[in-house]
């Protein structure tokens, strides 16, 4: 099996045009290739060209060189109607539409299919109802934009792109300016959006874990480099996340999947009740030693339960800290 | 869904003919209701004098009234979605400036002044009308300029007004080089007056502002997806740029035809629309215009009949009127724009 692929593109060109000619490149010779009922993640630090990709995806500026295939047909023969059918988006731009309620808004995903003045027929109410149900807010329906919360806005703002029925989602940093839970809430809509109505789905993202966590799929975009494409766990495993995050004082723990400050070289022995030893650890961390396996000579934490974490020092003797705080100070 | 919002139409609508109705039976001579019906079904009153002021004064300046009113207010809610912004209008923008240096160049310069167009044919006052609407396309052409450099709303409708200083000035520098009998034609014409359309004139200017209200009318779509902005309208299917060029130019028309008959009118194209929304408490233009378009009838009207002083003592300017009207209007929306739906 093996489908032609949402988007593919051929040694693409991306950046801006300047004046006198010259373009501002951002990346070149880029080969991508976006998977239907997958969850594309696209990474990379400030200034990389997440937003100079995704505006090219999108249509919004001109490739420099190269070539977009959409579902196997290049871009140049989308007109801007069937381009619409094909690639819905959602962004960051700020919108005016407080004022109109959230089954308007959803209802203006119906634009490309409506008549000229955009009066709603009886399967588009039924789709509109559909997307407000997949995406989870149809208990809004009748609520105004402006009485929203950011995460229950991305939501609507997904279902609009549903309510267009286009093959293809291109979200840009979704999950910004959401707290946690509306974070990993977003994800979920959108992974389950990828596998049951099998789109294609590319998110441009700063939150490495929930990637990793999610995407099927990760794109590392970086300024003037060759985008590194995989599955996350590939990925990590290869060292390229870690060649690719790593600065001075950053690391890439490959065993956590996390960012890091730069472990200091200080070991410390842990063991014991593995809740409190994992978030102790977690502490040692932060506060610059290296958790380890226990091991003779070295300072060595034993937890017992989360009130009693025992510290042995290296000359042999222990004494008993109540919590983690506690634990810090004595050490 | 829209059944919620059909007594909002019944009730301006209700407005609407009771303020014309006031307008043609009140001035400062007061003509009775029936007498009033009577001329306009064709009856003999016997008495020649109010038939005049009726059919030949107050019929047309009534029309007017609605006509500009509604002109007015549907370019301000034009303006105010296409710029994002809130406060946007033609008098803040510097449309109306535009327009009104437009005038100001043909009255002065060439030598024309109201009394003149009005007993002009044709090309008279269409002369003026070409001119305020090339001003008033001058002023959008820079702003729209200004609009893709600028991003900030804020500034953008800060560089509107200085651009409407601007022409102003030049509107000064013509005064100065001009004859004092033109200067005050000009002046008289700058203090806003729905008189200004007489009966011969009366077809022209209707066709003109209708034709600008039936395009508006046919924007409802491209409108509301522009409610989002731009790019999300572009992904939508609408030709943006298309767009934007139809809605300035169903702007200019609607003041530029309006500013070259009543005069620069200020408010009503800032203040109606959200008049308009508060009444509604949606932004959505499928309801939002017809409503906008009829509260400025009615608005206009309104103005009109408040012109008139009681006991026959004289009639104020329009532009002394109309910012009693709309400048608390828009000190209430920013006083609680936290609370009100289309701002956030």
């Amino acid at each position: 099996m093996n489908p032609i692929p949402a988007i593919e593109t051929f040694d693409l060109r991306i950046g801006y045009s300047l004046k006198g000619g010259k373009n501002n490149l951002v990346n070149e010779g880029l080969r991508l290739m976006l998977r239907p009922g997958e969850v594309t993640c696209l990474l990379g630090l400030n200034g990389a060209g997440k937003s100079t990709l995704l505006r090219t995806l999108c249509g919004f500026q001109k490739p420099l060189g190269g070539s977009i295939h959409l579902q196997g047909k290049p871009l140049t023969d989308y007109s801007q109607r069937l381009f619409s059918l094909t690639v819905g988006v959602v962004l960051t731009e700020k919108t005016n539409a407080g004022g109109i309620t959230v089954y308007e808004l959803v209802s203006l995903g119906r634009h490309p299919y409506t008549g000229f003045f955009g009066q709603l027929k009886k399967t588009d109410h039924a789709i509109i109802k559909q997307s407000l149900e997949a995406a989870g807010i149809a208990h809004k329906a009748k609520n105004y934009v402006s009485e929203l919360s950011d995460g229950e806005r991305q939501k609507a703002m997904i279902a609009k792109a549903l309510a267009q029925q286009c093959p293809i989602i291109l979200l840009d940093e979704p999950t910004a300016f959401l707290d946690v839970t509306s974070r990993i809430e977003t994800m979920v809509l959108l992974r389950k959006l990828a596998k049951e109505q099998n789109k294609a789905i590319l998110l441009s993202t700063h939150d490495l874990e929930l990637a990793i966590q999610m995407g099927d799929c990760i794109w590392l975009q970086a300024k003037g480099q060759s985008m590194i494409c995989g599955t996350p766990e590939d990925l990590i495993l290869s060292g390229d996340f870690s060649s690719f995050f790593e600065k001075e004082e950053i690391t890439f723990d490959v065993t956590t999947g996390k960012l890091q400050v730069q472990a200091a070289a200080v070991p410390v022995g842990i063991e014991g009740e593995m809740l409190t030893a994992y978030w102790a650890g977690n502490a040692l961390i932060r506060n610059g030693y290296r958790p380890v396996a226990p091991q003779p000579g070295c300072l060595t934490i034993r937890c017992i339960d989360r009130h009693t974490i025992r510290i042995g020092l290296p000359t042999g003797e222990t004494i008993t800290a109540g919590s983690i705080a506690e634990m810090l100070g004595m050490i | 869904m829209n059944k919620q919002f059909n007594h909002i139409y019944f009730w301006l609508t209700g407005c609407l003919i009771f303020l014309f109705a006031g307008s043609l039976a009140y001035g400062s001579v007061t003509i009775p209701l029936d007498a009033v019906a009577d001329i306009l079904l064709g009856n003999e009153i016997g008495r020649e004098s109010w038939k005049q002021i009726v059919l030949h004064a107050r019929l047309p300046q009534s029309v007017t009234a609605v006509l500009a009113g509604s002109s007015l207010a549907v370019s301000g809610l034009l303006l105010q979605t296409l710029f994002k912004n809130p406060l946007a209008g033609p008098s803040i923008l510097g449309i109306s400036d535009g327009a009104n240096l437009g005038v100001a160049a043909v009255m002065l310069y060439f030598g024309g002044s109201l009394s003149m167009v009005s007993s002009l044919p044709m090309s008279g006052y269409l002369a003026i009308v070409v001119a305020a609407f090339t001003g008033a396309c001058l002023i959008l052409g820079i702003i729209i300029y200004f609009s893709t450099k600028v991003k900030s709303n804020v500034m953008l409708l800060i560089i509107g007004i200085m651009v409407g200083y601007m022409a102003s000035s030049l509107i000064s520098i013509l005064n100065y080089y001009a004859s004092s009998d033109k200067v005050h034609a000009f002046v008289m014409w700058g203090m806003g007056d729905f008189s200004g359309v007489s009966l011969k004139q009366l077809p022209f200017f209707t066709t003109c502002t209708l034709l600008g209200l039936f395009l508006a009318i046919l924007l409802i779509k491209p409108l509301n997806a522009l409610l989002l902005g731009e790019m999300y309208a572009a992904n939508l299917g609408i030709k943006v740029k298309r767009t934007r060029a139809l809605i300035l130019i169903c702007t200019g028309i609607l003041t530029a035809t309006t500013t070259a008959f009543c005069g620069p009118i200020s408010f009503i194209g800032l203040a109606v629309p959200h008049i308009a929304r508060l009444m509604l408490g949606s932004s959505n233009h499928k309801l939002l215009l017809p409503v906008t378009l009829l509260t400025g009838g009615c608005i206009a009207l309104l103005c009109n009949i408040l012109m008139v002083l009681p006991g026959g003592s004289g009639i104020l300017p329009l532009n002394a009127v109309t910012p009693l009207i709309g400048a608390p209007v828009i000190i209430y929306v920013i006083m609680n724009r936290k609370n009100i739906q289309y701002f956030n």
